[in-house]
């Protein structure tokens, strides 16, 4: 039994992933003895670890929208400069609209900026990478437009809990992921959605003549991703209690494309995982933390980012597994 | 078998060449003889294994079995640059040249003039404008190759090829794409290719082409060699037999047995349906419990008339009724909501979804007519899954694994699955024993004749003759993208079909050739 058990284990969806998280833990409390400790202040709990989760969420909100968006073999570049735009619609109105205004005027945004996305890929037939690139050119156009090239800060208290408070102790970004991702898994899996998401991916003409509306799940995708992308937007701007139009979002696009694919989730569309797609980002940012504990230069993360990323890929790598059997059944 | 006696130089020898993949054998100990300065047509219907044996030659692929012979000499050549060399060149139907080069560039590529280490760009267009001027081009060499037609693309292909050397030249569906006039540009070519005592080998679906140019024809058919004749004692009738049928002795007996069935009631009637350019104008009425046949040869408009009627091309002209009621097919959703279930013939490219388990690519057609909010839950799919793996016998009986690691016959059979789980009141085959073995042939054919008796309409294609006039209640020909006749009870045979396929282009074929 237990061979056969750990078969099934080894085997199992993954386990690539949450081994290189744990290792990454661990290596955090190696350089960071007080990495795993938590308290709790001003009813909110703090910690490194409590850190980690807090800063990943606005790329765990983008890649939440991404994994989907490339289960159908397509790509979002724009939903760095979506960030921008939804950021810089909710500082502008929140003083003097309130929160409920601000928040659905900066997740229409996204909404719009999804269904361009969608309309230039499902209806025109645009190569997904080319014509999401325009948005991510001009989003950050329309962004700074919308802030007059300012930096435009805000007070509402409603906002700013957005991004620094807690919920039972938890900070609230951290409370905005889980929510969404059980949000997003009940409508994807709750639905066929999933199920015709991952057939559209991994054959789009196939899916077609089984009668699925595949442009409707292209549109639905990326809809999804700028909805996804506008919240993100929203709570880094309300952590920073501003919207910054040049810098919000900038190069998060590259880090939610990455956590979608450390997650497993293949460039080539098909089967994808949601949970993964958040433990990937949680390995980005677990590592970005680790390095700031450390003491090293910040510059040393983007090469360790690259290290480990190599790393996870070929582990998931069938021509590296193939190998390793290989070498495996030569030792023996 | 080989009807051709006097002895040409043997250019290209091909003996007893085999080639499986899996356990689908494609090739089957065929022999094939190529003699300098011939154009020797090579021809079969789709799976065929023309392909097969252009790539084992060639050495895309490598061989199980069987030896070439290059002017007497064996070769084995282990990829397609080693094949260039010995003097063997390949022109595909997509020319394998760079569009945004020059045409000067394109033609020497990879062995420029060079002075220096630096090209000699007036020097390699020179030699470019006399190696064209042979084949009577006048171009601009120094144009991109992608400003010129699709003939002169593939003209500068044959002289590149021909340039490097190349004894024997093949050349793929060449044709494909090229008009009446660029057709002739090419034969002129060919011709004079023939004349300097180069073989070519024309693959090509045009009948008429055959009959104009060729020397001999070669005929395979399910990776068997049928039979290689001179063209000129072959007449079209007997071509097409050799394509398309089995002996004509074999076939009566079968057919007495099947129908007894009585046509039931209208279901779905197509009246002027076509579309301008894909398939001219048809009729089509397709009865519960009954069996329509669509038979013709490759490019004779039997996909396109099943892709119109299920609605994965839009029809521009007609009217479709079903049940009685007018209705607009615009898209496959369209057709599946009316009761229509579509097995296309590329069964890897439009009907797998090769990642996913058998489970899901059986209940996928399914979910889709119930639409998003009404999923099936696990336990129904697993249901589902099992009752139709019981039902066809899908092997190996497990719905967790990805389809694609199934063989074709069990893949095919998930894919009826799939479309039996919508409950269909029409289902349309294209070539449902394509690629698929023996013992999966035979139970997909039974599986026909029951779907048909428990009431289903089914319209169904194959290159297959003997296996349409079996299950077929009535038979619709096809030729040149168009319905020419309907064949029904005593009349299904293979011979009237053959009659009915060859007999107008006949009369094209004595005109081209006079």
């Amino acid at each position: 039994m237990m061979p056969s058990m750990m078969q099934r284990l080894l085997q199992s969806r993954g386990l690539a992933q949450i081994v290189a998280l744990l290792v990454i833990l661990a290596i955090d409390r190696a350089v960071s003895p007080q990495f795993f400790d938590l308290r709790m202040q001003d009813g909110r709990l703090f910690g490194s670890l409590i850190d980690v989760l807090n800063r990943v969420a606005p790329v765990a909100l983008l890649a939440l929208g991404m994994v989907l968006v490339i289960a159908t073999r397509g790509i979002d570049l724009s939903v760095g400069a979506v960030m921008a735009i939804a950021g810089a619609i909710a500082a502008s109105l929140a003083d003097a609209h309130g929160l409920p205004l601000a928040l659905a005027a900066a997740l229409g945004a996204g909404l719009l900026c999804g269904l361009w996305n969608g309309f230039l890929v499902a209806v025109l037939g645009i190569q997904p990478i080319v014509a999401t690139l325009i948005l991510m050119v001009a989003g950050r156009g329309v962004a700074q437009l919308i802030t007059e090239g300012r930096i435009v800060t805000f007070t509402a208290p409603d906002l700013v809990w957005l991004g620094n408070g807690a919920v039972l102790g938890v900070p609230t970004p951290v409370v905005v992921v889980l929510g969404m991702l059980v949000v997003t898994g009940a409508v994807v899996r709750g639905s066929a959605l999933g199920l015709l998401i991952e057939a559209t991916g991994g054959n789009a003409r196939a899916s077609e003549l089984a009668g699925i509306g595949t442009r409707t799940m292209i549109l639905a995708v990326y809809v999804w991703c700028g909805l996804c992308a506008a919240l993100g937007g929203v709570i880094a701007a309300a952590d920073i209690m501003g919207a910054d139009a040049n810098n919000a979002g900038l190069w998060l696009e590259l880090d939610a494309i990455l956590a979608v694919v450390i997650g497993g989730t293949s460039l080539f569309g098909g089967r994808f995982s949601l949970v993964l797609a958040m433990v990937g980002a949680l390995i980005i940012q677990a590592m970005n933390t680790g390095i700031l504990l450390s003491g090293y230069p910040p510059e040393f993360n983007l090469l360790v980012k690259a290290a480990v990323v190599l790393i996870v890929l070929l582990l998931q790598s069938p021509r590296f597994a193939n190998a390793g059997a290989v070498l495996g059944r030569a030792r023996q | 078998m080989n009807a051709v006696s006097d002895p040409g130089p043997a250019l290209l020898e091909v003996r007893g060449l085999s080639k499986s993949f899996g356990a689908l054998r494609a090739l089957q100990e065929v022999d094939f003889t190529l003699r300098a300065g011939e154009i020797h047509a090579l021809l079969g219907e789709n799976g065929a294994g023309k392909s097969t044996l252009i790539k084992a030659v060639t050495g895309v692929f490598p061989r199980d079995a069987g030896i070439v012979r290059l002017s007497g000499t064996e070769v084995a050549l282990r990829s397609a640059k080693a094949a260039v060399d010995a003097g063997i060149a390949t022109v595909y139907q997509e020319v394998n040249l760079l569009l945004n080069l020059s045409v000067a560039q394109n033609l020497y590529l990879g062995r420029q003039p060079t002075q220096f280490g630096l090209v000699r760009e007036a020097e390699m267009r020179r030699n470019a404008t006399a190696l064209l001027a042979e084949f009577d081009l006048h171009i601009d060499v120094a144009e991109p190759l992608g400003n010129y037609s699709v003939a002169v693309q593939h003209i500068a292909a044959i002289a590149r090829a021909v340039d490097q050397s190349a004894r024997v030249l093949i050349l793929d569906e060449p044709t494909a794409s090229l008009d009446r006039h660029e057709v002739e540009v090419l034969f002129a070519v060919m011709r004079k290719l023939a004349t300097r005592g180069i073989g070519v080998v024309f693959v090509t679906h045009f009948l008429d082409q055959v009959y104009e140019i060729c020397d001999r024809i070669t005929v395979l058919r399910n990776g068997r060699l049928i039979g290689e004749r001179k063209t000129a004692e072959l007449p079209r009738i007997e071509l097409i037999r050799m394509m398309l049928g089995r002996e004509l002795a074999e076939r009566t007996s079968e057919r007495a047995a099947a129908q007894v069935r009585q046509a039931g009631e209208l279901y779905a009637r197509f009246e002027g349906y076509g579309k301008a350019g894909y398939v001219a104008p048809f009729d089509l009425a397709l009865r519960r419990g009954e069996v329509v046949g669509l038979a013709g040869l490759l490019g004779s408009g039997r996909t396109e008339t099943a892709r119109l009627v299920f609605g994965a091309e839009r029809a521009d002209s007609g009217s479709a009724t079903v049940d009685g009621n007018p209705v607009r097919l615009r898209s496959p959703r369209d057709a599946v909501a009316h009761g229509f279930g579509y097995c296309p013939e590329e069964r890897k490219t439009e009907g797998i979804i090769a990642d996913l388990t058998v489970r899901e690519n059986i209940v996928l057609a399914l979910q889709a007519k119930r639409g998003l909010a009404k999923p099936l839950s696990r336990s129904e799919q697993d249901e589902i899954a099992m009752r139709f793996i019981r039902l066809l016998d899908i092997r190996p009986p497990e719905p967790e694994r990805p389809i694609g690691l199934l063989s074709g016959g069990n893949q095919q059979k998930v894919l009826l699955a799939r479309w039996l789980a919508t409950a269909p009141r029409v289902l349309v085959l294209d070539e449902p024993t394509r690629g698929i073995d023996v013992g999966a042939h035979a139970e997909i054919i039974r599986l026909i004749r029951e779907l048909c008796d428990d009431g289903l309409a089914l319209l169904v294609i194959s290159s297959e003759l003997d296996e349409i006039v079996t299950y077929s209640d009535r038979v619709i020909v096809l030729r040149d993208r168009s319905h020419i006749d309907e064949l029904e009870g005593e009349a299904i045979d293979i011979s009237n079909i053959l009659a009915a396929i060859a007999a107008s282009s006949t009369i094209v074929a004595e005109a081209g050739q006079a």
